[in-house]
């Protein structure tokens, strides 16, 4: 098997003024305005292209695109329940291989999909992720974060950052909100021997599609991580949905990056980072935190953006080869 | 030729699977199952078989894998029991409305707590509702030979519905029989290649699994229940064909010594051939007893029951599973009494909860129950149930 940097030698990138027009994902389906969530979607598959097949988890952008008779979907798409979404795909990626060797059908270059949210992919999705990770198939798992429950109605997870007010952990006299940390789904990939990991934002959408791309070249499992403005469950204005996007990745909340063969590399280097309080200005979900509440915010993600910078072997503070934004 | 040999029924079950050429099979390990998986494993790693075995980490996965491969077109199988069906439950109800021929084999086991691993049909009722379409083996040659037709069943355009083999664990799946096991050739004749009749297909791209809004969700439940209901005359159909080529004959339920019975045992499974030497004794005796055995459990063959009792003036009805329902019957027990229900003659029925996980059924039981039914109906008691052989 093709280390993942062997099989990423002499990646084309993505040209901005030559996009593929084709659209797996098309327009018409059921989203709120301006979901950040479908938009990375879109990017995702018009990367991938249409021999692409889908295995969707129960969530917001199964039940927005598949509203039987109607479906969004212009790829095989397959949705089972909400945690599994993984190891069905492991199955499908399974079963055209058993069939391909066996000479039932024709040999073809496929890509194989498992997606979901992060109630999906890292509470109830996680051991069947795991599983699908640690026995190495070819396929690549994408993990919409929106950080809540958005399609029960904005319910905490763990993947719902520190402070943030939910229908669940709701911001009160004694609660500050969301009172744990968010998990660190990529870490968790890493961890698993996984050769292609990467963070995404749909704001950059050029690195999303390239990731995406890349994602499917290297043998074996990927995962991408991908941030997922939600408008209606964060409390921001939908024409806001990008700025928070890009706001994430200016106040080192969300830093891009990726892992290839256990190597973290950093896509966009923040050098001049804005204020975490600029990011929270714009989100209702944030507006009960305090300054005390602010700066320990602030603190630990310039602890953890340094620990990434370490990981990828940069210099925290310093000037980095990496491009700036 | 098929060869009539010594083998484990676990292992035997694995043989059929292996002579279905299945393509994929995905399966988490739980006794008494195991022999099953751990002989797929083996054929598959010493190139006996050319499959891809999926060793998911647990029994949810298991199910879903499988439903990921059959919908790609894969002939899939399976195999579990008792809490690994439950942990599956979920996807196995979502297997079925998808209408995906995925087969398992389950090596019946009971239910927890407490946690036993011993066999009772606690698991086989638990996927009753679930939509699968369930065949009950009686000894080793029906755990192949029904292992086999599940395939045809299953993938039959007619049917599309997944299919489980139950075989009572440790009593079938851990004994050596004489079993004869056919050849390729055989089979081959037998099981046409799996052709789906709507897959994956990336030049035909179609949406499995959409969402039922309420304006279709009554209409997807009804298609999906006469589906199962149009599967018996295609089991029929299967088993018919059975006999023609291979001699052994199958039926939705079985009779023995039924003619002229004014008392009937009803059975599921493996203990049937133990109330079997319990009615022969009863007949030379000179009492009129029979049993009949249930083997189609869904689609539940009304039409063959009710012919199979017709005339009997009792019935003594053993479960071997509960369903905590807060009145005196077991489950099987309940669904016969509502097949009989609109029946203007029906026999007086009695409850028998016999052989909850492992706990030995002997021939002298199956005498006490027909003689218990028997009392309790000359006596006019209210119809009710009797725990078989519990401590009190």
């Amino acid at each position: 098997m093709k280390s993942a940097a062997e099989a990423l030698k002499g990646f084309k990138k993505f040209n901005p003024k030559k996009l593929p027009v084709e659209e797996p994902l098309t327009p018409g389906h059921r989203a709120c305005q301006g979901c950040g969530e479908v938009l990375a979607l879109r990017q995702v598959m018009k990367a991938l292209g249409h021999d692409t097949i889908v295995a969707s988890a129960t969530g917001c952008m199964e039940i927005i695109t598949s509203s039987y008779p109607h479906s969004a979907w212009k790829v095989p798409w397959l949705h089972v329940a909400f945690e599994n979404a993984a190891a069905v795909a492991s199955g499908i990626e399974v079963g055209y291989k058993a069939l391909m060797r066996k000479g039932k059908i024709p040999e073809k270059k496929v890509t194989f999909v498992g997606m979901g949210g992060d109630g999906a992919t890292a509470d109830i999705g996680m051991q069947a992720l795991s599983g699908a990770l640690e026995r190495g198939h070819n396929f690549i798992y994408l993990c919409f974060d929106n950080e809540a429950y958005m399609n029960t109605g904005i319910q905490r997870s763990s993947s719902t950052p520190y402070g943030a007010s939910t229908t669940t952990s709701p911001a009160g006299k004694k609660s500050i909100g969301q009172s744990t940390w968010k998990k660190n789904m990529a870490a968790i990939a890493v961890a698993h021997g996984t050769p292609y990991v990467a963070t995404c934002n749909p704001y950059y959408y050029l690195d999303l599609m390239n990731k995406a791309k890349k994602a499917s070249l290297v043998e074996g499992p990927a995962y991408l991580h991908i941030y997922s403005p939600c408008p209606t469950g964060w409390r921001c204005n939908p024409e806001e949905a990008l700025t928070t996007a890009r706001l994430a990745v200016q106040t080192k909340i969300f830093p891009l990056y990726e892992v290839i063969d256990g190597k973290y590399v950093m896509s966009r280097k923040i050098s001049k980072p804005k204020p975490v309080s600029e990011y929270f200005a714009i989100q209702r979900r944030f507006r009960h935190l305090g300054e005390a509440d602010i700066a320990y915010i602030q603190k630990r993600i310039d602890e953890e953006y340094n620990h990434l910078l370490l990981l990828a072997g940069e210099t925290p503070g310093g000037e980095g080869e990496a491009k700036e934004e | 030729m098929g060869k009539r040999i010594g083998i484990e029924v676990s292992l035997a079950v694995s043989e059929a699977a292996k002579l279905a050429n299945v393509d994929v099979i995905s399966a988490y390990p739980i006794t008494p199952q195991t022999h099953i998986v751990e002989h797929l494993s083996e054929l598959v790693a010493d190139g006996h078989l050319d499959a891809e075995f999926i060793p998911v980490e647990s029994e949810h996965s298991a199910m879903s894998a499988c439903i990921g491969a059959s919908a790609a077109g894969a002939r899939t199988f399976t195999s579990t029991c008792a809490q690994g069906l439950a942990l599956m439950l979920e996807i196995c109800y979502i297997a079925a409305a998808l209408r995906l021929p995925i087969v398992m084999a389950m090596a019946n086991r009971s239910l927890s707590g407490p946690i036993s691993i011993w066999n009772d049909h606690g698991d086989l009722m638990m996927a009753r509702d679930s939509g699968w379409i369930q065949l009950v083996a009686e000894n080793g040659q029906e755990a192949f030979d029904l292992t086999i037709q599940a395939f045809r069943i299953a993938e039959d355009h007619r049917v599309l519905l997944p299919v489980i083999v139950n075989l009572d664990g440790f009593t079938l799946s851990h004994v050596i029989e004489p079993i004869e096991i056919l050849s390729q050739e055989e089979v081959d004749k037998y099981l046409p290649p799996y052709k789906p009749k709507m897959w994956l297909d990336l030049k035909n791209p179609i949406t499995m699994g959409a969402v039922g809004i309420p304006e279709v969700y009554t209409e997807a439940k009804k298609a999906q229940d006469e589906a199962l209901k149009g599967a018996k005359p295609v089991v029929i159909e299967a088993w018919n064909e059975f006999a023609k080529l291979f001699g052994r004959k199958y039926q939705p339920v079985e009779t023995y010594k039924t003619e002229g019975a004014d008392t009937l045992l009803v059975t599921m499974g493996s203990t049937t051939e133990t109330a079997m030497t319990a009615v022969d004794a009863m007949r030379a005796a000179g009492r009129k007893v029979g049993i009949v055995r249930i083997r189609l459990y869904r689609p539940f063959p009304k039409e063959e029951f009710l012919a199979a009792v017709k005339g009997a003036k009792q019935l003594a009805v053993m479960d071997r599973a509960l369903a905590f329902s807060g009145m005196e019957t077991g489950p099987l027990a309940t669904e016969i009494k509502a097949v009989l229900y609109d029946q203007a003659q029906k026999p007086y029925v009695w409850n028998f909860i016999a052989g909850l996980a492992g706990r030995d059924i002997s021939v002298e039981n199956f005498t006490e129950m027909a003689d218990g039914v028997e009392a309790a109906a000359a006596d006019k008691l209210p119809q009710g149930a009797t725990w078989t052989n519990v401590r009190e």
